[in-house]
């Protein structure tokens, strides 16, 4: 390999065909003279710019076999031609550089293109573990040099996270790996499971009870997920009225007074709430619109009068204090009821860790903008974020995602793409120059991932993602029994 | 002569050397492999090669200068008897310079058609470091007792004008290899059938053209420029007006001009409609019938584009060089004896920026 341009932070660089190099690969630009070294990463592959090479393609072609021949090369020449023939070019960001053997983050140093020599460089000489981190790595998968890539799960911790790619490519997979790795690691996860894709979490692939099953909860709206009013509080309530409801101001304001009538009296019940509404005195339709909504509360048959068929969401995430997720299946539920239950896990999950009953939990979004209410999205990036709720969302349309939240991503899983308009929003996630992930995520294949951002030390890595003994569920019911793949690699 | 020794399959439709054996009895590929490393070998030293405006490729043929006068015109009509139509040509590049001298890729291709295929032999490329030293090898060579000495020059070719001489000699060895091996074909020169004394002595393009009618093949070759006239007007201009495909042979002309000698008939041939036309030379000893009658047996057997004949077009292809086999070729001779490649200012073009044409005025 021989460096041939820098421009900006992308080097080019001259690859000979006896030199194995992919997409993704890291290479090191070593300036022995000076002990300074620039630290590049391939993100794409282009045939050399070598004069006449048309001339020798045509003057080459039999395809219709309408000439043919033989060459009597003494000097073996021909070697010579496929050797520059297929020289590549290979388009290269600079990561980082190393002095004296001590790595930079940025990399200014130019180094001589006489003599500079370039080597590959392997993931675990970049992804160097700081003291103590033994014990908190966990494994995404392979690397294309097949190393095993370990990541550091604090990585994860008070980050905002983003798993992305297109329908099919592996998303859930990659979420379950860091569900069941930070659950392996003691932290508490609550699931929004639009798919009931996390349900089996549990279980291995034959359906048995997994390592994991004493510590998936499943909770199931309607079934085994019930709440009675006392558990609800007011705010949670009005925040259920107004956002997932629509209660127009005037008439949350008469609902609270009935709200604190019925408190008062200890009857804090849906059939005294119902009454109470029947029977204010208030402005006809102040309480059509208070009994519209409390019917749709009622049937949503999210609320119980039964205490002993509620379910306690603090002993839930009690049990999972020590490592374990609560998922929360939202397979079967209207929209209406996603919101409410959304609503009221996260009104929950604040009310806890503001009163430090709960330390800090990972809560995993998928497609979260067919339930999570627009003022939500900046509450989690920035309010929750301090409250201690770590957020992963997992989308297949990233446009759906807002850019800000994009900017303010800590690290981005990211499948294969194909359209450039899906590709676009990603490109402008902070942790990444935009050429990067046009170029690596597009040639991405199945269950390869390009991971961005603070868990692999600012070094864009592309990982198979490991497979998982778990009951993959949520897989799409096709009607006929075998099904043709197009193109599978 | 190590040519007569080359196995010939003698079918009445199919005359040419099978490729295999043909592969065997190449002893001047040998002899120019011989050479090419003998000229390589003083540059086992380190030297610098500079790459500055050397990539010339040289005309095989040459041009001549002279008034001719009075003309016969033959219409001509395609004859489709099955007839091997050969094409030879041979190309030269200068690859670079070194302290020392230069230096230089030779190669040849002869293509064929016969049951309406083309194939194709390529000879080489071979790579020559010319310096005085090597040119004494060359010269030490030339004076051994070798079968290609015959073919060669009397006088031993200076350092200057050693790339038309290799190729040349090349050139005319292919042509000698393809004159006796085949039988009742077409053979296409690129070129005429002029000599210049010096580089080729007549002899040797008369033994050519000898054993090429005793074999029953016949020369045409194809000036593709040619400075020749008539009462002022450009020779290719004469058949202007005339209906394609036709053949004007030129009646008078004189057979020496100084050091070149014209050793055939001089023909304008025009074959598809258009501007283009071309000057043809053919053995002197065959009649204006003959040549009529085998022109139009190359036009029923080959294709023809712009008045040129697609074999030698082929041959021409296949022999010249392409930029990429240049760097091929200087990758090669650094590998096999340790020249450094390097690109050496350009003076003109540092001195005149834009202006500073290379002394081609290209």
């Amino acid at each position: 390999m021989r460096l041939y341009k820098k421009e900006g932070a992308t080097v080019q660089i001259i690859s000979f065909p006896n030199e194995q190099v992919r997409k993704g690969d890291y290479l090191a630009i070593e300036d022995s003279k000076h002990g300074d070294n620039l630290i590049v990463q391939v993100i794409d592959m282009e045939y050399a710019n070598i004069p006449g090479i048309l001339e020798e393609l045509l003057r080459n072609y039999d395809g219709d076999s309408s000439i043919a021949g033989e060459d009597v090369d003494p000097f073996d020449v021909a070697a010579h031609i496929r050797y520059i023939q297929d020289a590549r070019l290979l388009i290269c960001k600079i990561r980082a550089s190393t002095h004296n053997g001590k790595l930079i983050p940025a990399g200014s140093h130019l180094p001589a293109r006489s003599y500079a020599r370039i080597r590959s460089v392997s993931v675990n000489e970049l992804l160097t573990r700081p003291d103590g981190a033994e014990g908190y790595e966990i494994r995404l998968g392979e690397t294309a040099e097949k190393t095993h890539l370990d990541v550091d799960v604090r990585a994860l911790d008070g980050a905002l996270n983003i798993i992305t790619g297109k329908k099919g490519t592996g998303k859930s997979h990659i979420a379950k790996l860091l569900v069941l790795s930070l659950i392996s690691h003691g932290a508490p996860v609550v699931i929004f499971d639009l798919n009931g894709e996390y349900v089996g979490l549990g279980q291995d692939t034959e359906g048995k009870p997994n390592e994991f099953s004493s510590k998936i909860h499943v909770l199931t709206p309607r079934q085994n997920f019930k709440v009675t009013l006392e558990q609800v509080k007011i705010h949670v309530l009005l925040n259920i009225l107004v956002n997932a409801l629509h209660l127009p101001g005037a008439s949350a304001r008469e609902f609270r007074r009935i709200w604190h009538f019925l408190e008062q009296s200890g009857t804090l019940t849906m059939g005294e709430l119902g009454e109470a509404i029947k029977n204010w005195r208030c402005n006809q339709h102040v309480r059509d619109a208070l009994f519209s909504r409390y019917y749709t509360l009622l049937n949503s048959r999210l609320f119980t009068d039964n205490p002993a068929l509620a379910t306690s969401l603090e002993n839930a995430l009690d049990r999972a204090r020590s490592g374990g997720a609560i998922v929360l299946n939202l397979r079967n539920e209207s929209t209406t009821n996603r919101h409410i239950v959304v609503e009221y896990v996260l009104g929950k999950l604040v009310e806890l860790l503001t009163t430090r009953r709960l330390r800090a939990i990972f809560l995993f979004a998928e497609e979260a903008h067919l339930y999570l209410r627009e003022t939500y999205w900046d509450d989690i990036v920035t309010r929750m974020r301090h409250f201690g709720v770590f957020t992963t969302f997992i989308t297949n349309q990233p446009d759906t995602i807002r850019e800000n939240i994009y900017r303010q991503v800590d690290n981005l899983f990211v499948l294969n793409f194909t359209n450039e308009h899906d590709i676009d929003p990603i490109s402008r996630a902070a942790r990444v120059d935009a050429h990067t992930v046009k170029s690596i995520v597009r040639d991405l294949l199945p269950h390869h991932c390009l991971v961005l951002g603070k868990v692999v030390n600012d070094f864009p890595m592309i990982v198979k993602i490991k497979s998982l003994d778990v009951q993959a569920m949520g897989q799409t019911r096709l009607f006929f029994p075998v099904r043709i793949c197009a193109l599978t690699p | 002569m190590v040519n007569a020794q080359l196995p010939i399959t003698t079918t009445p439709k199919y005359n040419f050397p099978l490729l295999q054996e043909t592969l065997h009895s190449l002893e001047l590929p040998k002899h120019f492999t011989k050479l090419s490393l003998l000229s390589l070998k003083p540059t086992q030293q380190k030297q610098r090669l500079s790459t500055k405006d050397t990539a010339t490729q040289l005309p095989t043929h040459l041009r001549l200068q002279q008034s001719i006068s009075s003309t016969e015109l033959f219409p001509l009509t395609p004859n489709p008897t099955d007839t091997t139509i050969v094409a030879i040509d041979v190309s030269s590049i200068r690859l670079g310079e070194t302290e020392t001298g230069f230096l230089l890729g030779v190669r040849g291709a002869i293509v064929w058609k016969e049951s309406k295929q083309y194939r194709y032999l390529r000879l080489g490329p071979f790579p020559f470091h010319i310096t005085q030293r090597t040119e004494d090898e060359i010269r030490r060579l030339y004076r051994q007792d070798h079968p290609i000495s015959r073919l060669q020059v009397r006088s031993i070719p200076q350092v200057y004008i050693i790339q038309s001489r290799l190729t040349t000699l090349l050139e005319r060895w292919m042509q000698s290899f393809i004159i006796r091996t085949t039988r009742n074909s077409i053979i296409l020169w690129d070129g005429s059938l002029a000599v210049d004394t010096t580089e080729t002595p007549a002899r040797t393009i008369k033994e050519l053209l000898t054993a090429a009618h005793n074999n029953g093949n016949i020369i045409l070759a194809f000036s593709k420029m040619t400075r020749l006239s008539l009462h002022g007007r450009r020779l290719t201009d004469l058949i202007f007006k005339h209906p394609p495909p036709c053949l004007l042979r030129i009646k008078e002309h004189i057979n020496h001009f100084g050091q070149i000698r014209l050793m055939g008939n001089v023909y304008v041939a025009k074959f598809t409609k258009g501007k283009l036309a071309f000057r043809m030379d053919a053995d002197k000893r065959r009649s204006s019938i003959e040549v009529v009658e085998a022109v139009q047996n190359l036009l029923g057997n080959d294709s023809i584009l712009q008045s040129y004949p697609e074999t030698l077009r082929l041959a021409h292809i296949f022999s010249t060089f392409t930029a990429t086999e240049v760097l091929a070729l200087q990758r090669c001779i650094t590998q096999k004896s340790g020249l450094r490649v390097i690109t050496t200012l350009n003076l003109r073009r540092l001195l005149f920026g834009r202006f500073g044409k290379t002394q081609k005025g290209c």
